[in-house]
């Protein structure tokens, strides 16, 4: 069931018209006194009951959000309350973030949830209010003794509401993060907003069922093995018929040298497939010893946008497959978050990757000294290398029919720093690319508006209005270079922008950067390309 | 409610100390008992709210990255915003402490007809804060002057610069004027900014109009209402040396002054002031990002949560794997057997 999203002028008109504290209207009354209300279309559709079963979480139970019920245990403040306490002690960073924020305001405008619907809720700051206005009640000298005088409120249903609502208005994109003085981060809120809810059994289908897929079957999207092996052989066909060279890759091959991984979105719906034939283009071209695996069949990882124990636990079977498959080292594929997984957390989690070697480039020799510990490259780094030593026979002009931005997504740009690796690949693979405004890109880039487990079709709406920041900056290249091509590394983004693209900025196509490099890569044996790995015309063909 | 009672509390304050000093032992109370009671309130609050702070682990490294990242020896890390060594790290907490990086990055979002949305350079924020927090300083400074003898050469220097101007007798201090500036400026950008006044809350309002008025009694001392400076400075050393003693009539406005002085004190630790804590153990700036490289631990790792084994995997998928020509570790049982064995693995989710 899809809600009815209203047409693109028309939503245009309302976010600039409509008086919302974005267009310059003061709400009349304070925030602690405007409740939530639930309707069609402005939340995620609760987790089914047998998820939440699979799962063991607590209080598996059918419940609806608009409900004045929420069937929740009796003892649910308790819980908590008993849960905050137990996080302020497990991690500082939420410590501090309710300590130190001095509302500035700073953060107010930069978060694309709160500059798309205008709602004061999101902005950043309020959005940690909902839950730093229970912890200083709870939690303060000052907030015990002056209650609501000292920002201080009682944990009520109405709260865990707000709760409900504005932890899935946000997508952990750490925008806020970049510009708040103290560096609070609202992703830690909300994490940490998210896993109390859980603990009453408030969470949503969209996270929670991807989550069990991957545990049970390797992957979000619930391939079993024989179904991500002629998955792939479609994609090798198409290969064949489009460059005329045949690629056998194999699964779950013991003695590999490379273990690959990409999120099971890239081998499962457009527009990833094409970043996937990229890769497979790639890895012919080079020789590459590699494997796939059907079991670690995702590189993506709802655990983050769950708990950090769920997180840990999905997160476990990149090195079990390594080790069990005695590869030397991983090389991963274009995802966002599952890079922030990656790059900030598997190693702590899951670590020590002793039974693995420092990663080297078998073709360029080069040690990749930033993945020493980790041992797991991302497929931007390890191309970029390519392309410096001259090891891939690129045909930009393959790729003249795209005119290219690109979209930084918000884990690599703000929890790994992977900003100028993409660019150098796109370069060398497309001649045709300009950047978005300075404001839009690089540790300011905009997220697409439905990460974090948001990019369900239910809060289409929504999830239109907080990709607007990001769309606005590509049609304004649209505009002023005709650029109709998208490039980013996200398996997240490449099904929402896409969504989102359709609706703002009809014309403009998203795409994987390896998609670009399949395209441009001239393979040995290869016949003359008549069209790109969409089955897309050429520049100068059939046009 | 949330401007106005702040307000009134500060005005409350100013008045308790006003008739305090008239009853007989209030003026030690509040220039003797207070300060002492004050200087202990602050220290041991602020110490156990940081020693707080750091009895919570960092479980996980998570700086914001805000710049290109140490990658392939060719591309240009950003060292200051995305450090990756420990002097990086140094380098990013001196800017982020001393100049205030991250609120200089700040912009304005506006939306227009289109819809468009721009973002416009907003540096003010950053400015006048900078201005309030090193004038503050100047002017905590400069109170030196009241607990040394002779006074270093250093504090002449600090109160020429800060007089520089030469204006009026005695002379006017820069640091007066853009202390008392600046907290306007913050006031009423609270007031005006629809964003920021819809967050503000009572302890917001309320040390902004406490710090105005310690600025305030203190400028109608310096410059309008004359109290017994050398009476001042004999309280000052003598609290400092222990030995403290009120001599003569110092004038009300210093106990009014003093008192609110030893407020914020009081208050400071249990406050949002602590961001002046804070801003140094904050986890997303005071890391390197380096966490590919170098391995984080958790002290709560808990080693007994492991990904759903292959084993276990294998054993529900066996069949079609061999099928599809996927090796297994283990070969497909004989039909027999299987039937008994039954199906090994989890219960499965409802849909796949």
């Amino acid at each position: 069931m899809t809600m009815a999203v209203p047409k693109a002028d028309k939503l245009g008109v309302s976010v600039t018209r409509e008086p919302s504290l974005m267009t310059g209207a003061v709400p009349s009354k304070s925030w602690m006194d405007t409740p939530v209300e639930f309707k069609p279309g402005n939340f995620c559709y609760p987790a089914k009951k047998s998820i939440v079963e699979y799962h063991k979480f607590p209080n598996p139970r059918d419940w609806e959000p608009v409900a004045d019920d929420w069937k929740l245990p009796a003892n649910w403040k308790d819980i908590i309350l008993q849960g905050i306490k137990e996080r302020l002690d497990k991690f500082r960073s939420f410590k501090i973030f309710m300590d130190c924020c001095v509302r500035c305001g700073a953060c107010a405008d930069k978060c694309h949830f709160f500059l798309g619907t205008g709602d004061p809720k999101n902005m950043p700051v309020m959005r940690a209010e909902l839950l730093r206005s229970i912890y200083r009640n709870n939690f303060t000298t000052a907030g015990k003794i002056l209650g609501k005088l000292a920002g201080g409120r009682e944990m009520t249903f109405g709260v865990l509401k707000e709760w409900f609502m504005y932890f899935y208005q946000c997508t952990e994109c750490r925008r806020c993060s970049v510009f708040c003085p103290y560096g609070i981060d609202t992703a830690e809120i909300t994490m940490m907003g998210r896993e109390l809810l859980h603990l009453v059994g408030v969470n949503i289908n969209w996270i929670l069922e991807p989550a069990a897929n991957s545990n049970r079957t390797g992957n979000h999207m619930g391939l079993q093995p024989h179904t991500i092996k002629d998955n792939i052989g479609y994609l090798c066909d198409d290969i064949e018929e489009i460059t005329g060279v045949k690629i056998t890759p194999t699964f779950n091959r013991k003695g590999a040298e490379i273990l690959f991984i990409t999120p099971s979105a890239d081998i499962f719906a457009e527009p990833g497939i094409y970043t996937a034939m990229g890769y497979l283009l790639l890895f012919e071209h080079l020789g590459l010893d590699y494997t796939w695996s059907t079991y670690a069949s995702e590189g993506g990882n709802f655990g983050l946008f769950t708990n950090n124990e769920m997180m840990k636990k999905l997160n476990g079977k990149m090195y079990a497959e390594a080790k069990r498959l005695g590869v030397k080292w991983i090389l991963g594929g274009e995802c966002g978050h599952m890079w922030r997984v990656i790059h900030q957390y598997m190693d702590t989690m899951n670590g020590p990757a002793d039974f693995l070697e420092q990663p080297t480039s078998p073709i360029t020799g080069t040690r990749f000294e930033n993945a020493a510990s980790t041992k797991m490259v991302h497929i931007s780094e390890f191309t970029a290398d390519l392309i410096k030593h001259k090891k891939l026979k690129l045909d930009p002009s393959r790729n003249n029919h795209r005119i290219v931005t690109f979209h930084d997504s918000c884990n690599p740009a703000r929890a790994m720093g992977l900003i100028e690796e993409p660019r150098e690949v796109i370069k060398a693979a497309a001649n045709n690319f300009f950047e978005m405004p300075a404001n839009t890109i690089r540790e300011q880039t905009f997220c697409c508006g439905s990460g974090t487990g948001l990019n369900t079709d239910e809060i289409m709406e929504l999830r239109m209005r907080a990709g607007l920041p990001r769309a606005n900056a590509v049609q304004y290249v649209h505009d002023k270079h005709k650029v109709n091509t998208l490039a980013c590394v996200c398996a997240i983004d490449r099904a929402t922008l896409t969504s989102l693209m359709n609706y703002w900025v009809p014309g403009v196509e998203v795409c994987g950067v390896s998609e670009l490099v399949g395209n441009a890569l001239v393979m040995d044996g290869e016949k003359e390309r008549e069209t790109g790995l969409r089955f897309e015309p050429l520049a100068g063909e059939g046009e | 409610m949330r401007v106005l009672y702040p307000f009134l509390a500060v005005i409350a304050f100013i008045l308790i100390a006003l008739v305090g000093v008239r009853i007989p032992g209030g003026q030690s109370l509040i220039g003797i008992v207070l300060p002492y009671l004050a200087i202990l309130a602050f220290t041991g609050g602020f110490v156990f709210k940081v020693l707080g702070w750091a009895r919570s682990p960092v479980p996980f490294r998570i700086p914001t990255t805000c710049g290109q990242g140490v990658s392939l020896p060719w591309i240009k890390q950003n060292k200051l915003d995305c450090p990756s060594t420990f002097w990086g790290v140094a380098g990013r907490m001196l800017l982020e402490v001393l100049l205030f990086r991250s609120l200089f990055r700040n912009t304005k979002a506006s939306i227009h007809k289109g819809p468009q949305l721009a973002y416009g350079s907003s540096k003010w924020l950053w400015l006048v804060g900078l201005t309030f927090h090193y004038s503050f300083l100047v002017i905590v400074i400069r109170h030196m002057r009241l607990f040394t003898n002779p006074m270093p050469a250093f504090l002449h220097a600090l109160e020429f610069g800060d007089g520089i101007l030469q204006v009026g007798a005695p002379q006017l201090y820069i640091t007066d004027l853009l202390l008392v500036g600046a907290l306007l400026f913050l006031f009423v950008r609270r007031l005006v900014m629809p964003q920021v006044r819809y967050i503000s809350l009572a302890n917001d309002y309320f040390p902004l109009f406490l710090i105005l008025g310690i600025g305030i009694t203190g400028i109608l001392m310096r410059y309008f209402i004359r109290v017994d400076v050398v009476g001042i400075k004999q309280l000052a050393v003598g609290l400092v040396t222990f030995s403290p003693k009120i001599v003569g009539d110092i004038g009300s406005l210093f106990f009014i002054h003093l008192f609110l002085v030893c407020l914020l004190l009081i208050y400071f630790p249990f406050s949002k002031l602590m961001h002046l804590g804070g801003v140094f153990l904050s986890p997303t700036r005071n890391m390197a990002n380096n966490s590919r490289m170098k391995r984080h631990i958790n002290p709560w790792n808990d080693p007994n949560i492991t990904p759903h084994s292959y084993a276990a995997y294998e054993d529900e998928f066996r069949e079609f794997m061999v099928e599809a020509g996927i090796p297994v570790d283990k070969e497909l049982a004989k039909p027999a057997e299987s039937a008994a064995a039954g199906p090994a693995a989890e219960a499965a989710p409802a849909e796949g």
